[in-house]
């Protein structure tokens, strides 16, 4: 997609010819936009695209919540019978798959889509159809596997077998019901929204920079993003390919995980932590990437050490694939791959604790501002380190092997994931959400907010870490008193409500402070409201439909920060412009705008239709590929751009969906109308 | 878009204004989804490696069961559509669309060939005792070389799709790149099977 501003020329299809009314597979015409729910529905924005992802992942993530209340009401005290076994086994494995694979990916989706457009200085990602196409395949997928809790029965069908499905115990011998299906072919759906995201964004970040956006001056964001990408572009085929053969062995009695005829149960356990090992780093290196942004911005310097922050992601992106087994250290893989893993594993903590140090060292000596998001970054800095040295204890096979399955790993993981991700992700919210809405959220409910969350967290966690080494199980529905579970217990199960008090705030203060901002309570954020360093500030806010008004021509790392301040004779930093003088105020509207399609959410629907069919009844397999083939045939047959929409002329850019079906998407592509 | 307007901006893919890499977008997606392809097919492979021996006592194994020469010889049809589609490449850069066209449709022939040979294949070795379900070197096999057959029968339809195009008359040179990558597909889709001759057949004699 160009950054379509250098040509000033308005347009060339003023010539007359090439006023041919498009009509894709003859019958339809183009959305043209307009507002209300069509313009999201049929929208190709990247912008708009994030905003979906954000809302569904947050969605996503109060019903995964939900999932944990009932869990801690039912581990609230001993004996307690809210959940029976059956029921509570789905619902620990939903929570896990609905957080990890419905909230924290998603979550990192929409700041990936959202900000590194804008971050690089594109007018949009590289394929905004494909764009599109991948939102609406996750959502799809998600919904899918969320209908398994009451398709056939309430809590008959849902998912059973942890978020890490170990076989032979998901066979259908010991796993009869048809939530293990829902798990395989679920996934599935999610892992090619996730595959495709990561193809569009790869090309996007390699081949979208604007003039002089160097790898070694992009935002520390945008590389962490960058990284991700990659380890979804390498991890999803694996997890694509441990999914098949599960999904073969249920339903066309394949052999794969039958131990009867000599299958290896731990293949399962090799693919699914190769793809699951990487994963953990899919989920944290965003969060990481977000307080890189926040927490230089309300030091006011600049991040310290940048080119160690972006070659410790790397090193954490390459040393992620050497260090699955050490999930497996309890499944007898041997001593030599025990050490080998033991060893990696200590490894990996070096570059983590490099982008820790690198933090402090950035807030060392800076003026420091506690804005709400800036508290959440710093809580970020802290919990994650205490997960991460739970995790390098870990790393010990010995102890491990007294830890596997225990509390003490629930409480690891959950201060990395919670404690490093979706603390991390609600200062991201803070941070630009007056960017994305134009309107601050309001700091007091966010201050107020941030603490019963913190606090709620280390309620809940914290204690773990004990029922754990006192050996309480995960997984197990309920435990005898007598124990010396029952105290910590009630104490986590306290914690999570906070959790979710904390969670309600957020969600009010949204509405509060929308309300207040109508009302014109608030003052207008303006285009750059925290002094930032970065591109996205250098636009209006909200981010006008086209981003720039004309093309950034980039010198330095924080362009935007250098461009507002500079040095004076006496060598003190002094402001050369106001932040409203650099920005551009969005009033350029002779810029190209991909146009927006139906064809990728017609395709994106065919999926879950074909889920159901192989689960239930083939004949919607056949339904949902006709959706899948129409979609992609018209999309084929349908130029990039609208040649009738207004004010907008053609540009270079051109879909390729990934899918192998992909080429086919340019055959008819906007050159070809007009040589016609 | 008129010829005019493209003058400054290059009507050509290759030529693509904003790419920072000097490559298209489209030709660098395709290469970015390969390199995912890899793992998929090295998933796949490993799994067959784990599993091409486990058979019961009175199971045929790989070693009775592989037909050598004709094997070899659908290989070689499927190696020779690498080549035809090159050939398509060029006589669509060198603007003879009348050449172009009859590779491209040569191309889908050789690559039918090949389906057509793996289907047969499939079924003598059904006849032979040798299901999906029979054992796991069974289960492996016909997966993997399933979901190899399935990239193949993908990259048909792209080239036929190509063909019915050209046939509406829209194959033009500035098409060049769409069948480019298609051709890249098309030759990863042949490297891969390359390794799995060598793995799945070759290794066993």
């Amino acid at each position: 997609m160009a950054i379509a501003e250098q040509e000033q020329a308005p347009l060339e299809l003023e010539s007359g010819e090439d006023q041919v009314t498009e009509r894709p597979l003859g019958a339809f015409t183009r959305p043209s936009g307009g507002g209300g729910w069509r313009s999201w529905l049929f929208t190709v924005d990247h912008k708009k695209i994030g905003i979906m992802y954000g809302a569904a992942g947050l969605l996503f993530f109060v019903i995964g919540g939900i999932y944990a209340l009932f869990m801690r009401l039912q581990l609230s005290r001993p004996g307690n019978s809210i959940l029976s076994a059956e029921t509570y086994n789905q619902v620990f494995t939903m929570h896990g798959v609905v957080m990890i694979f419905l909230a924290a990916i998603p979550l990192g989706a929409a700041f990936s889509n959202y900000l590194i457009p804008l971050q690089i200085g594109a007018r949009d990602v590289a394929f905004p159809r494909l764009n599109a196409f991948s939102f609406w395949v996750f959502l799809g997928g998600g919904l899918f596997l969320l209908t398994s809790m009451f398709i056939g029965g309430w809590w008959e069908n849902a998912p059973d077998g942890g978020w890490f499905a170990y076989s032979p115990n998901t066979g259908v011998l010991f796993s009869p019901s048809k939530g293990i299906d829902f798990f395989a072919i679920g996934l599935q759906i999610t892992g090619i929204a996730s595959l495709v995201g990561a193809i569009n964004l790869i090309v996007t970040v390699l081949n979208m920079r604007s003039p002089g956006m160097t790898l070694m001056k992009m935002p520390v964001l945008t590389w962490m993003l960058f990284i991700v990408q990659l380890l979804l572009l390498f991890a999803m085929p694996v997890i694509s390919v441990a999914l098949f053969l599960l999904t073969f062995d249920r339903l066309f009695d394949a052999n794969f995980f039958n131990v009867s005829q000599g299958a290896d149960p731990l293949l399962w356990q090799h693919l699914f932590w190769i793809f699951g090992h990487p994963e953990v780093y899919i989920l944290i290196l965003p969060s990481f990437g977000v307080i890189s942004e926040i927490i230089p911005t309300f030091s006011r310097k600049p991040i310290f050490g940048y080119p160690f922050m972006v070659f410790s992601g790397i090193a954490i992106g390459f040393m992620g694939w050497g260090v699955w087994a050490h999930h497996m250290f309890a499944s007898g893989i041997g001593p030599v791959a025990v050490a080998a893993f033991s060893v990696s594993t200590m490894f990996i903590a070096v570059p983590t604790g490099v982008k820790i140090l690198n933090w402090l060292a950035t807030m060392w000596g800076g003026r420091i501002r506690f804005t709400t998001p800036m508290l959440y970054a710093t809580s970020v800095v802290a919990m994650f380190t205490i997960g991460g040295l739970s995790g390098v204890t870990h790393s010990l096979a010995a102890a491990d092997t007294q830890q596997t399955d225990t509390y003490y790993i629930v409480a690891h993981f959950h201060y990395v994931i919670f404690g490093g991700i979706i603390l991390g992700f609600f200062g991201g919210f803070y941070f630009w959400w007056p960017k994305m809405f134009g309107y601050f959220l309001s700091e007091k409910i966010g201050k107020m907010s941030f603490w019963v969350m913190v606090i709620g967290f280390n309620l809940t966690f914290g204690p773990m870490h004990i029922l754990g080494l006192q050996g309480m199980s995960r997984r197990i529905q309920t435990y005898s008193s007598g124990q010396g579970f029952d105290f910590w217990n009630i104490i986590a199960t306290i914690g999570a409500f906070l959790i979710a008090v904390a969670t309600a705030m957020f969600i009010a203060n949204i509405i509060i402070s929308r309300r207040a901002h109508r009302a014109g309570k608030t003052p207008d954020p303006g285009p750059d409201p925290w002094d930032a360093r970065s591109l996205e500030w250098m636009t209006a806010s909200p981010v006008p439909e086209h981003n720039f008004d004309e093309q950034i021509v980039v010198e330095r790392q924080d362009e935007f920060w250098h461009r507002k301040w500079g040095k004076d004779e006496t060598g003190r930093v002094v402001r050369r412009a106001t932040s409203e003088e650099v920005a551009h105020d969005g009033s350029n509207t002779n810029v190209h705008l991909p146009s927006p399609s139906y064809w990728p959410l017609i395709a994106a629907l065919g999926l879950p239709i074909i889920g159901y069919g192989l689960i239930y009844n083939l004949w919607l397999c056949v339904v949902g590929g006709l959706f899948v083939l129409g979609g992609l045939y018209g999309w084929v047959f349908e130029p990039v751009d609208d040649p009738n929409a207004d004010g907008h002329h053609h540009d270079e850019g051109h879909e390729t969906p990934d899918a192998p079906q992909a080429e086919e998407a340019n055959e008819d592509s906007s050159e070809e109308v007009s040589v016609d | 878009m008129t010829e005019t307007a493209t003058a400054q901006t290059s009507n050509d893919h290759s030529e693509d204004h904003v790419s920072t890499l000097g490559v298209s977008n489209d030709k660098l997606g395709m290469w970015v989804f390969l390199g995912s392809d890899c793992l998929l097919f090295g998933g796949l492979i490993s799994t067959y490696m784990l599993y091409k021996d486990r058979i019961g006592p009175d199971d045929l194994g790989p070693e009775e069961m592989f037909d050598i020469p004709f094997t070899s010889v659908s290989s070689f049809v499927l190696l020779m559509s690498s080549l035809t589609v090159v050939l398509a490449i060029t006589a669509l850069r060198r603007n003879d669309i009348r050449r172009s066209r009859i590779w491209l449709l040569a191309t889908a022939i050789l690559g039918a060939v090949f389906v057509g040979g793996q289907v047969y294949e499939f079924t003598v070795f059904y006849r032979e005792g040798l299901g999906y379900t029979t054992n796991l070197f069974g289960t492996s096999f016909f997966t993997l070389t399933g979901f190899h057959g399935v990239h193949v029968s993908v990259g048909i339809i792209m080239l036929m799709s190509m063909y019915i195009q050209s046939m509406r008359g829209k194959l033009t040179a500035n098409q060049e790149e769409k069948l480019e990558i298609i051709g890249l597909y098309w030759h990863f889709v042949d490297v891969v099977w390359i390794v799995i001759f060598t793995i799945v057949y070759l290794f066993p004699q």
